[in-house]
């Protein structure tokens, strides 16, 4: 259009007379019958995906009509006597999803920062499979390890913070007595410190591959701007690195989040289920909502399951408030990324 | 030529413009790399490691009333760094050190990533060694076995069994529609695809007890059918969907709009656009998709336990009953207080671990591919289609003439 300024006056009326074409018609026939098949099948996801929700509602409406409000308030779980909600499986849920971010974050952003910025190129392709492959070990596996090594093996781990930090209200062990080297490890197994550690080792790879793609992104020329001006690595890392994937990183850690709150089983492997609110993450005893439901499912009635249920609405709910507000966000790290054109 | 110019050489990297000949003979500077470990690097990190352990040992033997090994490593560490940034400020200025510290921060972090990775995947193989040699542990089901039997008894065929039902069910559902979706998705513009797409990456990680209880719910409450290996696949289904349509989604939109234009611009339809440009060219990425999604359902527990149930027995009929999976058997054996249990559970997670090994090493052999990026097979197979049309389109001029 522009090499078109400088031409003749009849020419650039004839240019200003004529409107952008559209295309008349689409295509018919045999691509009608396929447009029609594409909309079907995503009409089909959307209304599986969309009715999750509903469904999940329909069921646990009795158990909600006979606990009102008070599913949300009341500690304990016994929906054959009408007594239960919520509140200590969510606090403990939550709980669990933030071990599990205090553990996978540091651990996240190092391995991606060792990919995207140490690593030789073909160490760069082998870890980038290996993080693939742990986000692709099944949670089983990591329950096994969390229940028959690691909580067993590693009880110097709960003692020593225990020990050291107990005056921090979160990490004391009412229960154990420190002064007695042969007191039983069993009271700090079990525990929410294990089962968040383990779900940490599980979201990791899903939080590192969203902050390795966004660290990535950062552009060459102001990575070589800031080598030139005499940056160190760290200074690239700090000063260019880190900025430009910031959403990323957030994004990234909101995902892990929304995968935190819903690990079932390697949760209910490795806790021992009470229902009371209990703050301290090293002692034993926890709970989380999925393996509540997880624990509970073989021995329940069918009100119980309809409670069940409404526990599992609970769930889905706070898992899509933090995924939407992830992907949010980590769409806005993309969109300077265009396609090609 | 010295060390570093042949290292040069030697390395793949952008080569800076050679010297203009019109300078005068000096004597050729030599390109600096500044990533190059020097030796004194090298001296520096193992001193800090040898000064940092030695230093602990005698803090736990003489001075301190510490114990214990995770002890030992917290105070080994950070005396490590400390250390290390002391041997390094006898050198350089306090930017080098800092970003050398961060730097063997970085290092260790990602050692301890990938040392958790492979302990994860070597445990279960290690601690059920033992089973995995007993024939009768791949040909029988638990229904003879009781929970005192020795090893001789009893096996995880149901288990297998199940999974297999179970992973072919949930692909006949997903791999249809998923692809069908991730199309839709690409070819398709609107309010309404945005929605799908937006609704599709919520669902990515949607707890999979949840979609285990929404077929509990929809399947099985109000349609009647039973809990059932059938109820089990259509559960890791919900789970599976939104996977494989998110990545196939991204590896089509990395197909090139130039390919997709040329092929409308010669008067294709969009069906046949689609089916011999886009799929075919994105084909290697969409492989990846489906057999990570299916390496993710695999392994799922909880839809399992929800929609099928336990049993001990061999059940090959889907439909009817309950049916167990591979990770439900290794959840249901590990609880036992049984040590034979426990290894058969050891055993079931190390046949499950090679299956996903199996499906992921695959996927990177497969797949992994940029779109248009051929392997050697697809080179030859379309060298010979084009050969082939050139035939045919010499063919009718050569009946014309005669």
């Amino acid at each position: 259009m522009t090499q078109l300024t400088s031409a003749p006056e009849d020419v650039r009326r004839a240019e200003v007379v004529d409107p952008p074409r559209r295309r008349v018609a689409l295509s018919g026939g045999v691509d009608r019958v396929f447009r029609a098949t594409l909309r079907g099948a995503g009409l089909t996801v959307l209304a599986l995906m969309g009715t999750v929700g509903l469904f999940l509602f329909v069921r646990g409406l009795d158990a909600f009509s006979v606990a009102g409000l008070d599913f949300f308030t009341t500690e304990s779980w016994e929906p054959d006597s009408h007594r239960f909600g919520i509140a200590a499986v969510l606090v403990g849920t939550l709980l669990i999803a933030s071990v599990a971010l205090v553990v996978a974050f540091p651990l996240a952003l190092g391995v991606a920062l060792y990919i995207s910025e140490y690593a030789p190129r073909r160490v760069r392709r082998v870890l980038t499979s290996m993080v693939d492959l742990m986000a692709a070990v099944p949670s089983v596996v990591y329950g096994l390890f969390g229940s028959t090594l690691l909580q067993w093996q590693g009880s110097d781990i709960p003692r020593w913070l225990s020990i050291q930090f107990g005056w921090i209200p979160f990490l004391d062990v009412p229960q154990a007595d420190p002064d007695n080297p042969l007191s039983p490890t069993g009271v700090y197994a079990t525990s929410t410190f294990w089962a968040g550690l383990v779900v940490g080792f599980m979201i990791m790879p899903f939080i590192c591959s969203v902050m390795r793609e966004s660290f990535t992104q950062a552009p060459q020329g102001e990575r070589e701007g800031a080598y030139a001006l005499g940056s160190t690595r760290w200074g690239v890392i700090r000063s260019v690195v880190l900025p430009f994937g910031r959403s990323g990183m957030i994004g990234g850690t909101m995902l892990g989040l929304g995968r935190a709150l819903g690990e079932t089983i390697a949760v209910a492997m490795i806790i021992s289920p009470i229902f009371v609110i209990q703050p301290h993450i090293l002692g034993a005893g926890g709970s989380s909502v999925s393996a509540l439901i997880a624990q509970r499912w073989g021995s329940a009635s069918p009100f119980g399951l309809g409670a069940l249920m409404a526990a599992g609405l609970a769930l889905f709910l706070m898992t899509l408030v933090v995924n939407f507000a992830a992907s949010a966000v980590i769409a806005r790290s993309r969109s300077g990324q265009g396609s090609d054109a | 030529m010295s060390i570093v110019e042949q290292e040069l050489v030697g390395r793949v990297q952008p080569v800076t413009p050679p010297p203009a000949p019109a300078r005068p003979a000096r004597a050729v500077e030599v390109r600096r790399d500044t990533r190059s470990i020097k030796r004194t690097d090298v001296v520096a990190v193992l001193g800090a490691l040898v000064a940092a352990v030695a230093l602990t040992g005698v803090l736990f033997a003489q001075i301190a009333p510490f114990s214990g090994v995770v002890g030992f490593i917290a105070i080994a560490y950070p005396l490590f760094l400390a250390l290390y940034a002391l041997l390094v400020s006898l050198e350089e200025n306090s930017l080098t050190v800092r970003d050398k510290v961060v730097s063997a921060i970085v290092h260790s972090i990602a050692v301890v990533a990938i040392g958790a990775l492979v302990v994860i995947v070597v445990y279960p193989v290690v601690k059920g060694w033992e089973v995995l040699g007993y024939a009768n542990f791949y040909t029988d089901d638990m229904s003879e076995a009781g929970t005192l039997d020795p090893l001789e008894y009893g096996g995880i065929l149901h288990a297998m069994v199940g999974t297999l039902e179970q992973i072919s069910i949930a692909l006949v559902i997903t791999v249809p529609l998923g692809l069908t979706t991730a199309a839709f998705l690409n070819e398709t513009k609107g309010v309404f695809t945005r929605v799908v797409r937006t609704v599709v990456e919520a669902m990515t990680a949607l707890p999979s007890i949840v979609a285990g209880l929404f077929i509990y719910a929809s399947l099985i409450l109000l349609l009647g059918v039973e809990r059932s290996g059938f109820a089990a696949g259509c559960a890791i289904s919900v789970m599976m969907l939104p996977i494989m349509i998110r990545a196939a989604d991204v590896v089509i939109r990395l197909v090139p709009s130039s390919l997709r234009e040329a092929s409308l611009a010669l008067g294709t339809g969009q069906l046949r656009t689609v089916w011999h440009v886009v799929l075919p060219t994105a084909r290697s990425g969409l492989t990846t998709s489906v057999l990570l999604a299916t390496a993710r359902g695999v392994g799922e527990t909880s839809p399992v336990l929800i929609a099928a149930g336990f049993t001990p027995y061999l059940n090959l009929n889907p439909f009817a009953d309950a049916q167990v999976s591979l990770p439900l058997a290794t959840y249901q054996m590990v609880s036992s207080s049984e040590e034979t249990m426990q290894t058969r559970a050891f055993g079931a997670a190390a046949v499950l671990m090679t299956l996903v090994l199996v499906l992921f090493v695959l996927a990177r052999l497969l797949g992994g591919r940029e779109p248009g990026n051929l392997s050697a097979g697809q080179l030859r197979r379309r060298a010979k289609a084009s050969t082939r049309d050139r035939a045919r389109f010499t063919a009718p001029t050569q009946r014309g003439e005669s």
